[in-house]
């Protein structure tokens, strides 16, 4: 059918203008509500430019008219069908003390396999050292902690001054970037199906039981608890959360038994994805707060118990906050 | 609804409407990310600067904040200008790329981040290596972080309101002295071939004169065989004036004709 293209183009091109001012305005402005009588002025413009869009796609002559009327519709069906929340809104502290904990309890059993990994790289390491002490050359991963534990001790004792007088915000600056680059990785490895974000989170256990079983062995438990504690209190369960997060991704991507198809099952964890991974970045920083201007910090400056008690009390204070805030009444 | 042809997303509405996106490329897309890779470049260096200026203040709180400012930067700059310019960053906006939904639904801010977070797979383990092999072998032409947040990027075609002024511009047509024969002419004629006739009109003033000449020659030959007019409705007719009255009679029916 060959029509009347003038006559149609000068018909219909003020229902087009007026649905383009209409898109432009709800695009621009997100939270934007619109009343009654313009849903439904919206809806009939929708409605006629999709017709006109219909009617000119039989005709092929006119690719510019069928080009420019595809991604006004194109535009204006995404307002017309999102059925999802309105866009993203700040409202940090309500999401905080309660989006955040939520959402991680919504997937604990993600954040248990988390936990479980790393416990299990904890054995290994702390094994690998209890069983051969040669292989703490190949699993520490800086010259430092491939030394002596006591010789270390001492030299850290014998400190007095202020260590990291004038490099502490330096120091917290490169420890929170750092510990973030690594929960990104440890969430974005998720794609992998969940191996690569397992094999980071227990290659970090392994680490860690490696350390404190070699600091345990050689009776330094005080200071590497007080070292530890302060920090590690926050930026560990911070980084099983991302594993938690790529856990969850991994879920998504696999769907055992799930009756919905992998789009959509991407599409619900989107949100709890966000969510976690913010929440990590805020523990992080107040980790590398932490270890910056305390957990660098030993005996004779700050007493163990004190640094020992500030981590336990933290770690109470956080599975309180994790498992309790935003609960219903 | 959605399907997936050459390099290009359909989506059927549930009106039964079909609209369809150019996807993007690996090569464009890279191309966009090092414009992207600049401007972070030039954001950074103005920090760096700024650092600068601080340390004579307090060399460690100076480079504390650089070193938070350019992590920021390189992860934060796709996201904010994402967010904000609605799926482009400057790299995409040169290029005429945007990020959409894969649904053609609205795009959605944790959608923003998560592809831009999991851009850490992609690049892996260097040089996008990852991403770019996923662009290749997906029928989306998606990056992990793209499949991952239900995204798309598409190639944006400059779309402006059609504008038809230029083959209504026929003051008198000798064919339409001849109905008869005119409404053969509307019979006989095929939509490809009017579609061809038309776009040759709009767009003469594009072509080279001599391939002007030549074009409107073919096309005025192959319309002379299809409905013979008098001698008197063609004579004095160019081939260009000949094609115009063949379109003039094809797109503009008879009511609006008496207008």
């Amino acid at each position: 059918m060959i029509i009347d293209l003038p006559k149609f183009v000068s018909e219909e091109q003020r229902y087009w203008t007026e649905l383009e001012s209409v898109v432009r305005r709800l695009e621009g402005d997100p939270g934007y509500r619109m009343g009654l009588e313009e849903v439904k002025r919206f809806h009939y413009l929708y409605q006629r430019t999709s017709a006109d869009l219909a009617r000119i796609a039989t005709f092929s002559s006119e690719p510019e008219i069928r080009r420019y009327l595809e991604s006004l519709v194109a535009r204006a069906y995404g307002e017309v069908h999102e059925t999802r929340g309105r866009a993203f809104r700040l409202a940090p502290l309500h999401w905080f003390l309660r989006v955040f904990p939520r959402t991680f309890r919504r997937h604990s059993a993600a954040f248990y396999v988390s936990l479980a990994a790393t416990l299990a790289g904890c054995m290994f390491g702390g094994l690998a050292i209890l069983l051969d002490p040669d292989a703490k050359a190949v699993i520490m991963p800086l010259p430092g902690l491939a030394g002596d534990p006591a010789k270390r001790v001492e030299e850290e004792e014998k400190a007095v001054g202020d260590r990291l007088g004038g490099v502490k915000s330096t120091f917290s600056a490169a420890l929170m970037t750092h510990n973030l680059r690594v929960s990104i990785l440890v969430m974005a490895l998720g794609l992998s199906w969940g191996i690569g974000t397992v094999i980071l989170l227990f290659y970090n256990g392994v680490i860690l039981g490696a350390v404190t079983v070699d600091y345990v062995l050689a009776k330094q438990t005080a200071f590497v608890a007080g070292w530890l504690m302060p920090h590690g209190a926050i930026e560990i369960p911070a980084i099983l959360i991302a594993g938690q997060a790529g856990l969850v991704l991994a879920g998504a991507l696999i769907g055992w038994g799930a009756p919905v198809s992998l789009k959509m099952r991407l599409r619900r964890i989107a949100d709890d994805l966000l969510t976690l991974i913010l929440g990590v970045a805020i523990l992080l920083a107040w980790a590398g707060l932490v270890e910056s201007f305390l957990s660098q910090y030993h005996e004779p400056i700050v007493p163990y118990p004190a640094k020992i008690a500030f981590g336990a009390v933290e770690l109470v204070l956080l599975a309180l906050f994790l498992a309790k805030s935003g609960r219903s009444k | 609804m959605t399907g997936v042809r050459m390099n290009t997303l359909t989506i059927r509405t549930p009106e039964g409407v079909v609209f369809s996106f150019v996807l993007a490329g690996p090569v464009v897309r890279f191309l966009a990310w090092q414009i992207d890779l600049a401007c972070i470049f030039v954001v950074s260096s103005v920090t760096t600067w700024l650092a600068l200026f601080l340390a004579f203040a307090s060399p460690d709180i100076a480079l504390a904040l650089w070193l938070l400012s350019s992590f920021a930067i390189s992860v934060g700059y796709s996201i904010a200008l994402e967010w904000l310019w609605r799926g482009q960053t400057i790299g995409k906006r040169l290029l005429r790329l945007r990020v959409m939904d894969e649904q053609g639904l609205r795009l959605q801010f944790s959608q923003i981040v998560i592809r831009n977070l999991l851009r850490f797979a992609d690049i892996l383990p260097a040089f996008y290596l990852v991403g770019g092999i996923a662009c290749l072998v997906s029928r989306r032409a998606q990056r992990l972080g793209d499949f991952a947040a239900n995204t798309i990027v598409v190639r944006n075609p400059r779309t402006r309101e059609p504008d038809l002024a230029q083959i209504s511009a026929v003051k008198f047509n000798s064919f339409l002295a001849q109905p008869h024969l005119a409404a053969r002419l509307r019979q006989s004629i095929s939509p490809q071939e009017a579609g061809v006739a038309l776009q040759a009109l709009l767009r003469r003033d594009s072509l080279d004169p001599a391939a002007r000449l030549g074009l409107f020659a073919e096309l005025a030959a192959h319309f002379r065989q299809l409905v013979v007019f008098p001698q008197e409705a063609t004579d004095g007719l160019s081939d260009e004036q000949y094609v115009r009255n063949v379109v003039d009679v094809v797109f503009r029916s008879g009511s609006a004709r008496e207008d």
